[in-house]
């Protein structure tokens, strides 16, 4: 296809885009929105090439970059799908150094205390917020991200980054209740059964504050958003309520646990679910509505090489590159030329593009004011800290080797001489 | 109770504490052949592990660096707790107990407190976090081991020796590497085993000052247990053991053979 | 010259990487975000005094347990034969080697609903029973990765305390018991003391165990720390406070275990 029939394509869309956004630049309800028979993006992309000038521009000079992600993010070769970390470096020359974390406050954490610096991050919205609000952020160079015109426009722009200035989204999906069928009798439509007793030690929760107040104020019924103390008080309430039922706290170790039916119920993000080798895995989105969010890639204000970590930006939104990548990771892609590549199978995929229905009765987390960031860290450490049972039987070795320790300290003060001189023997 | 019932009770009790600490190690090697992915079931037998682990680059990496971080600073700090404590040795009473105290501390305090308060101190001095901050803090916390093993060394040595060396006409430097060097050198040797074997274990600081593109292999084995899990983890426990093993046995041996040389000696060992 | 110069590289050293950052975490404590004076990390430190508790309450459990199953078992060791024995101690350090993730690692496998421990009980008709993500599976953990750091300064002691003199004590006519009592548990007392402060210190501040075998629902306070810093909460006036605390009861723990036995006495049982 022509070039200039793509780019007015483009136009047209984001046009469509912002007319439809009335206000509130959303993403999803809009944008996918769109007759699915009649796609912007057709084409043998099969023949598809990289421009190479552009890769090349820092081959040779020994460039590298620092990838930090969330882990099971980034296709990595396996199920035949594209290795997409040692293609770039093929491409580029640029050696990518990557490392995962598993929840954005650990991100946070680590950025924050100037402990790492990283080139390329994927946080998600309000973290995004946050970070820039805080200026932890460098503005993108769309001159050098040539294939951001490939984007959804229905998520450029977003409420967490006006105007793209720092983000471009990554991937987009919503939180889900994964439970394994041949555990949980009932098909679960609610919160509710997280904090339902007949599967106490079978629950696995979310381990990160967000996303776990985020579950208990929708099950009470409150905005995902709410700087309400007493609201984030009873949610916390909720959640010690909850943990003799929980059986760990997890976040990517919920794929093994789930795939060993080591637990029944977990929440987690739904296309994880799609990731679980394990026939008899279901999910469901609840009936009280649930968060949906985006994750957009960055460039931290620490970035050492903002061009090789511009080029891996781009990379990552190559259509060919970008639809391989998302078939693996499972989530959502914003990126609307790779979306039109992918199997029909996939794109119908309630999960991964899940209903205007479901989309509408969700909410995004949007960055809370400092005294609610600050409340909502203090009531989850207490969260984590809460518990209610002791370890009685301890008592009995310590009391007899407390017993024989000090009944013996007396014993050797009285012989404590004659004692060293037969250490000196 | 007759005697061999004794030794019966006694000989069961230590293999019930050997299978305790064994076991666990037992079972990962099993698994580390166990064609299935998951950790339950068990279906068939397979090297595919051991192949992907010696493919897997970032493992691979993880283990160079710490290789490099372990021989550079368990050298460092032999060389530096060396001096020390012959420096210690020399110093009166009073100002060797407090040195000694103070050495004690970063033995005794907890390595979380000790990685949290290095990591701070980088930060505050804008260190870029590489293998050289990684380096720099097992330095650290090795640096008291190599004191503790050599002190008893040169305290057990005849002080007036490294004297008598003098009077003779050495220089001092001459009359350390002649005299004291050689008495001490058994310590010595201690002190830098201990030092690498605790570099090449350490996580609990690593984890603190390691950076992104320094991760040693404990680092890197707890973002995998944080992850799902591939059974590489298992392939990799049982490679390090069966190095672990091998390394002892040769060293045991070779230690017998020295008794052995020293008993014909006519000298017990 | 004189010798005392060869200790001031390692002095510096010490100044620069020890004491400094020590200070740090003290200056750390007792400010703000802003960098002003303020008592609030501890105040609020307080608020975690459970979470402190059971730390200290788990490890020393573990200590215990540790000293129960390590002290017979030294004991028997020191009494074999001089091949035997080096033999076994060798299989005591064997798993000090490898690393301490993996091991515990081991552990996630062998208790969990569907693991290894379950399937077997399973078989024989019993179970399953929940043994993961207890705090009993943390003691279990504790007491594994450090059961060799009680067994060997227990058994460097007693290998000093020469047969002839416990023959020497039957020979007056003292039981068993009583020879154990009169003579082997008063000459191994450094060793117990060192032996508790090596397993009692790292169990107090473990960050690890607690996440891979309590599965992230008991905290620690070493968890704690972790999570002001690269965790969770990120709060490092508030670790850094928890820092200092954890310093203090280890002091005080250590002042304890010190009655036992004299500076001199303890490089030798480190090592």
């Amino acid at each position: 296809m022509d070039r200039t029939i793509l780019r007015r394509m483009a136009a047209f869309l984001c046009l469509a885009a912002l007319l439809a956004a009335n206000g509130f630049a959303c993403f999803a309800g809009d944008s996918f929105d769109l007759d699915r028979d009649n796609l912007p993006y057709t084409g043998d992309w099969d023949a598809y090439t990289y421009d190479e000038e552009y890769y090349g521009q820092l081959r040779g000079q020994g460039a590298s970059i620092n990838f930090y992600n969330w882990g099971e993010y980034i296709s990595d070769g396996s199920d035949d799908l594209i290795d997409v970390i040692s293609e770039f470096e093929d491409l580029t020359d640029i050696k990518v150094y990557y490392t995962n974390f598993a929840t954005n406050e650990e991100l946070y954490a680590k950025l924050k205390s100037g402990a790492a610096s990283y080139d390329v991050i994927i946080p998600s919205d309000y973290m995004i917020a946050r970070m820039i609000k805080e200026d932890m952020l460098l503005p993108l160079d769309y001159d050098n991200i040539p294939n951001a015109k490939y984007m959804n426009e229905g998520f450029m722009d977003p409420n967490y980054d006006p105007g793209s200035v720092y983000s471009l989204p990554y991937a987009w999906n919503t939180v889900a209740i994964i439970y394994n069928t041949s555990m949980v009798e009932e098909e679960p439509d609610s919160w509710g059964i997280l904090w339902d007793e007949t599967y106490a030690g079978q629950i696995l929760m979310f381990n990160n504050s967000r996303d776990a107040f985020g579950v208990a104020l929708k099950y009470l019924g409150y905005s995902l958003n709410t700087e309400d103390p007493d609201q984030l008080r009873e949610a916390a309430e909720l959640l010690k309520e909850q943990k003799p039922l929980v059986q760990a706290y997890v976040m990517d170790q919920m794929f093994d646990k789930m795939e060993n039916n080591e637990a029944a119920i977990a929440t987690y993000y739904a296309g994880d679910a799609l990731l679980i080798d394990n026939d008899d895995i279901d999910i469901v989105i609840p009936k009280e509505g649930t968060n949906k969010f985006v994750d957009a890639i960055c460039i931290p204000a620490s970035a050492k090489n903002k061009l090789g970590a511009e080029m891996f930006i781009n990379f990552l939104n190559e259509p060919v590159v970008n639809a391989q990548n998302i078939e693996y990771i499972g989530y959502g892609t914003a990126n609307l030329a790779a979306y039109c590549l992918l199997d029909e199978e996939l794109r119908d995929d309630p999960v991964l593009y899940p209903s205007q229905e479901i989309l509408d009765n969700s909410e995004m987390f949007v960055n809370l004011s400092d005294e609610a960031n600050l409340l909502l860290d203090q009531l989850w450490t207490e969260v984590k800290a809460s518990n209610k049972n002791v370890m009685i039987w301890g008592i009995l070795p310590c009391a007899t080797i407390a017993a024989i320790v000090i009944g013996k300290t007396w014993y050797r003060r009285r012989t404590a001489k004659r004692h060293r001189y037969m250490m000196e023997d | 109770m007759t005697k061999k019932q004794n030794s019966l009770t006694s000989n069961l009790y230590i293999f019930i504490v050997m299978a305790f600490m064994y076991l666990p190690i037992l079972v990962m090697i099993a698994y580390s052949f166990n064609n299935s992915k998951s950790r339950g079931a068990w279906s068939g037998f397979t090297t595919k592990w051991y192949a992907d682990l010696i493919q897997n680059e970032s493992i691979l990496s993880a283990l160079l660096n710490t290789l490099i971080v372990a021989v550079i600073s368990s050298v460092i700090a032999t060389l530096l707790g060396t001096a020390a404590a012959v420096g210690i040795q020399a110093m009166k009473k009073r100002s060797r107990d407090l040195i000694m105290n103070f050495t004690y501390l970063p033995v005794m305090s907890p390595e979380i407190v000790m990685g949290v308060s290095l990591m701070l101190l980088f930060v505050m001095f804008k260190v870029d976090f590489s293998l050289f901050t990684v380096i720099v803090a097992h330095i650290t916390f090795n640096v008291p081991y190599v004191i503790l093993s050599v002190l008893p060394k040169l305290r057990q040595m005849d002080k007036y020796l490294f004297e008598a060396a003098l009077d003779l006409g050495c220089t001092p430097l001459q009359a350390f590497t002649k005299v004291m060097l050689p008495e001490i050198m058994p310590g010595i040797i201690t002190g830098f085993l201990i030092a690498f074997t605790f570099s090449l274990d350490d996580f609990n600081i690593s984890y603190f000052v390691s950076g992104e593109r320094a991760q040693t292999l404990p680092v890197l084995i707890y973002s995998m247990t944080r992850k799902r899990v591939s059974p590489e983890i298992n392939a990799l426990s049982a490679i390090i053991f069966v190095v672990v093993l091998a390394v002892l046995i040769l060293t045991n041996l070779n230690d017998i053979r020295r008794e052995n040389q020293l008993q014909k000696g006519g000298r017990r060992g | 010259m004189k010798a005392r110069i060869a200790a001031a590289p390692y002095l510096l050293w010490a100044a620069l990487f020890i004491v400094v950052p020590m200070g740090l975490v003290g200056y750390y404590a007792l400010t703000d975000m802003n960098g002003g004076f303020t008592l609030d990390n501890f105040v609020q430190g307080m608020r975690f005094a459970p979470v402190i508790g059971s730390s200290v309450w788990l490890a020393i459990i573990a200590t215990a347990l540790c000293l129960a199953i390590a002290y017979p078992l030294a004991y028997l060791i020191s009494r074999k034969s001089a091949n035997t024995q080096r033999t076994l101690v060798l299989l005591v350090m064997l798993p000090m080697w490898m690393n301490f993730l993996l091991r515990t690692y081991a552990w996630m496998t062998l208790l969990e609903n569907n693991g290894v421990i379950n399937r077997l009980l399973g078989m024989i008709g019993l179970g399953p029973y929940e043994m993961i993500n207890t705090q009993g599976a943390v003691v279990l953990g504790m007491v594994y990765n450090y059961l060799p750091f009680m067994i060997l300064p227990l058994y460097s002691v007693m290998t000093k305390i020469e047969p002839s003199l416990i023959e020497a004590a039957t020979d007056l006519g003292c039981s068993p018991g009583e020879t154990l009592r009169q003579v082997v548990l008063p000459l191994s007392l450094p060793g117990i003391a060192t032996g508790i402060t090596m397993v009692f210190v790292p169990s107090v501040s473990t960050f690890v165990i607690s996440v891979m075998l309590g599965g992230g629902s008991f905290m620690l306070i070493g968890d704690l720390i972790e999570m002001q810093f690269l965790g969770n909460a990120y709060n490092p006036n508030l670790g850094a406070a928890l820092s200092l605390v954890l310093m203090v009861i280890l002091l005080v723990c250590m002042a304890l275990t010190d009655m036992f036995h004299n500076p001199e006495e303890k490089e030798g049982l480190l090592l």
